[in-house]
């Protein structure tokens, strides 16, 4: 089993204007930690920075500063091709994320045989249509020998579910799984989600902008805002009991049956301009915490003070 | 010329690409262009020449074989007639488009592989390796070709210009428009996620480049191999015109560079000068229309206004009648 700790993890990008540059903190001093068999997830709106994160963890972008820490039950630290094979993703478009050359088989098969998984043609194709089967594609034989084009977006979809857990995935980022798929699917495709991780012992890093399925999907939620965790906690007083201006903005953006029509922004009595994200709800310890006092206390756990030292200049 | 015509007639047989009721099963298929009229015209000139060039010179007598003739206009034994000295046209004719096709194919391969290299593996990596190649190509952009041509041509001695030499200073100078494109594409490309997920699963980049991205790219490599092809025959013939082509060699332009030295004009001999030209347009023309129907797999907005000409068209015939 493989748990992730992320600690002050920091990302800059270098915006370009004219012959100027100027760096943008996408992501600010962010720390959680994944654990076999719990799901945590991230909300915020776009550009709120929870991509980025999604990159930095699967390695697809350098952190500026922090810490990601990948060990094993033994404590033995996850490195170079290893990471790979224990660190997977799947990505929000599927109609992006599954290149239209190549088939069903080409998209499993690869990290399969990338990671010595199978020996010989034979095996791989046994696997791939076991895959194909546990995420419900059926006929797998069938399914195998399609391309992307001929498949809908839920089905693309659990491909790609797929293709994450064809090298023996045991961390799964999932940047917004559901949010480019139809209402009448997404619920399924969450169910196969939360199966596979019961299956398989999974720890889940749940990317959305939804809290209705962060709540259903989720054990603990962190709120990002333009970068920084704003709120933190277990997924129930998060949503139903949010402290910070932004949580209750988008709890408040939820559509209410109960009450059709209402503006949300003015319904949760929060002026948006006046939201500051330098402050931090932590409900386990019940108390507000200053973004530069993060490194002594996220999570209560022993903090990598150079980091945050680094992440900060 | 004529001699040309019958040999084309398996090439419009040839299977066309998938029509539009087809429900395309394989992803080749959807890169090849649909069949119209001028992709089977352009199809048919280019199969009718390389044909030509490939089969004639089997066929035909020796082309320096000097004759007791003199000038001799087309008859029945030689179809093209003679040069000044006595030589068949028409197996001169032959092999000239022989050497032509092999300078162009040359041309073509190693045009394509340079641009393909410097535009494709330059945006991949990206950062200082993309600056440094797309600076180069840049370069050599702007580096007017023919004159550099005819400088390298005129600066290597005669005797060591072989095909060889003419094909790599023409590819040098032809591939880094081509090297643009790719690059624009390639940026494009690898943004996308499924090249991302390819990197996630482990995959080296040299397998990224040539499995994930390469097939997205084959469109737009064809039509620039094509488009290759074109300029290095004409840049060849205009070289081998000018007298700086390839020592020994005998392409379309050397014949038409005999020519003019023959006073093929003045004399009227228009058999010795008129049959080189209309192959080099002929082959052109084929190898145009060609492109133009790759270019719509590239955009498909020429597709879908081509379609959308036909319907108004229709529609007017239907309303008229």
């Amino acid at each position: 089993m493989t748990s992730v700790h992320v600690r002050g993890l920091t990302k800059d990008y270098r915006i370009r204007g004219g012959l100027r540059r100027r760096p943008l903190r996408a992501v600010d001093r962010v720390s959680f930690d994944l654990v076999p068999g719990r799901t945590v997830a991230l909300v915020g709106e776009s550009g709120s920075g929870k991509s980025t994160i999604a990159k930095v963890l699967t390695r697809l972008e350098a952190p500026t500063g922090g810490d990601v820490d990948v060990r094993l039950d033994d404590g033995t630290p996850v490195r170079g091709s290893l990471y790979r094979r224990h660190v997977q993703m799947v990505f929000q478009d599927p109609f992006a994320s599954l290149n239209p050359f190549h088939t069903v088989e080409h998209h499993i098969a690869r990290p399969l045989q990338l990671h010595g998984r199978t020996r010989g043609a034979e095996q791989t194709r046994q696997r791939v249509l076991e895959l194909l089967e546990r995420v419900n594609l059926t006929p797998a034989a069938d399914m195998a020998a399609r391309r992307p084009h001929e498949l809908s977006g839920g089905q693309r979809q659990r491909v790609a579910i797929a293709r994450a857990l064809a090298p023996g995935a045991q961390v799964l980022v999932a940047d917004e799984p559901v949010s480019m798929l139809d209402v009448s699917i997404r619920l399924g495709v969450l169910n196969l989600l939360g199966r596979l991780q019961r299956e398989d012992d999974l720890a889940v890093l749940y990317i959305t902008h939804d809290l209705a399925t962060a709540r259903h999907f989720s054990d603990e939620v962190l709120v990002l805002y333009r970068g920084r965790v704003v709120e933190r906690g277990p997924a129930d007083d998060v949503i139903l009991d949010p402290h910070h201006d932004y949580t209750k903005l988008l709890a408040a953006a939820a559509p209410d049956p109960e009450r059709p029509g209402r503006v949300a922004a003015g319904e949760a009595g929060v002026d948006r301009g006046a939201i500051d994200n330098s402050v931090c709800y932590d409900h386990r310890t019940r108390s507000w915490v200053h973004i530069d006092d993060v490194a002594a206390t996220a999570d209560g756990a022993a903090h990598d003070e150079g980091a945050a030292t680094r992440a900060r200049t | 010329m004529t001699n040309t015509q019958p040999l084309t007639e398996p090439v419009v047989q040839r299977p066309p690409a998938a029509g539009p009721a087809a429900r395309p099963k394989a992803a080749w298929r959807l890169m090849l262009p649909t069949m119209t009229p001028w992709l089977a015209t352009g199809l048919a000139l280019v199969a009718g020449i390389v044909l030509f060039g490939v089969l004639a010179p089997f066929l035909v007598g020796d082309p320096d074989r000097i004759r007791d003739v003199g000038l001799t206009g087309p008859s029945g034994g030689l179809w093209l007639g003679t040069t000044q000295t006595g030589q068949d046209v028409f197996a001169q004719l032959a092999f000239a488009t022989r050497g032509s096709l092999q300078i162009g194919l040359i041309v073509g391969v190693l045009a394509t592989v340079l641009s393909a290299f410097f535009g494709i593996y330059g945006a991949y990596l990206g950062g200082v390796a993309d600056e440094a190649f797309s600076l180069l190509s840049n370069v050599f952009l702007v580096i007017p070709g023919l004159p550099l041509v005819i400088v390298i041509s005129g600066f290597v001695p005669r005797e060591s210009r072989g095909l060889w030499t003419i094909a790599v200073v023409l590819a040098l100078t032809s591939w880094a428009a081509s090297a643009r494109v790719l690059r624009a594409q390639t940026l494009s490309v690898r943004n996308r996620d499924y090249v991302a997920a390819a990197k996630l699963s482990g995959e080296r980049p040299w397998r990224v480049i040539a499995v994930e991205i390469l097939p997205n790219l084959l469109p737009v490599l064809a039509s620039q191999f094509v488009f290759a092809v074109i300029a290095a025959v004409l840049g060849e013939a205009g070289l081998s015109f000018l007298g700086l082509g390839a020592s020994g060699s005998s392409t379309l332009g050397t014949m038409l560079f005999y020519a003019q030295n023959g006073f093929a004009l003045p004399l009227g001999a228009w058999w010795w000068f008129a049959p080189p030209g209309l192959v080099i347009a002929l082959f052109g023309t084929g190898l145009a229309l060609i492109n133009f129907s790759i270019d719509e797999i590239v955009d498909p907005k020429l597709k879908n206004a081509r379609l959308h000409r036909r319907r108004t068209r229709l529609a007017a015939k239907g309303g008229a009648a």
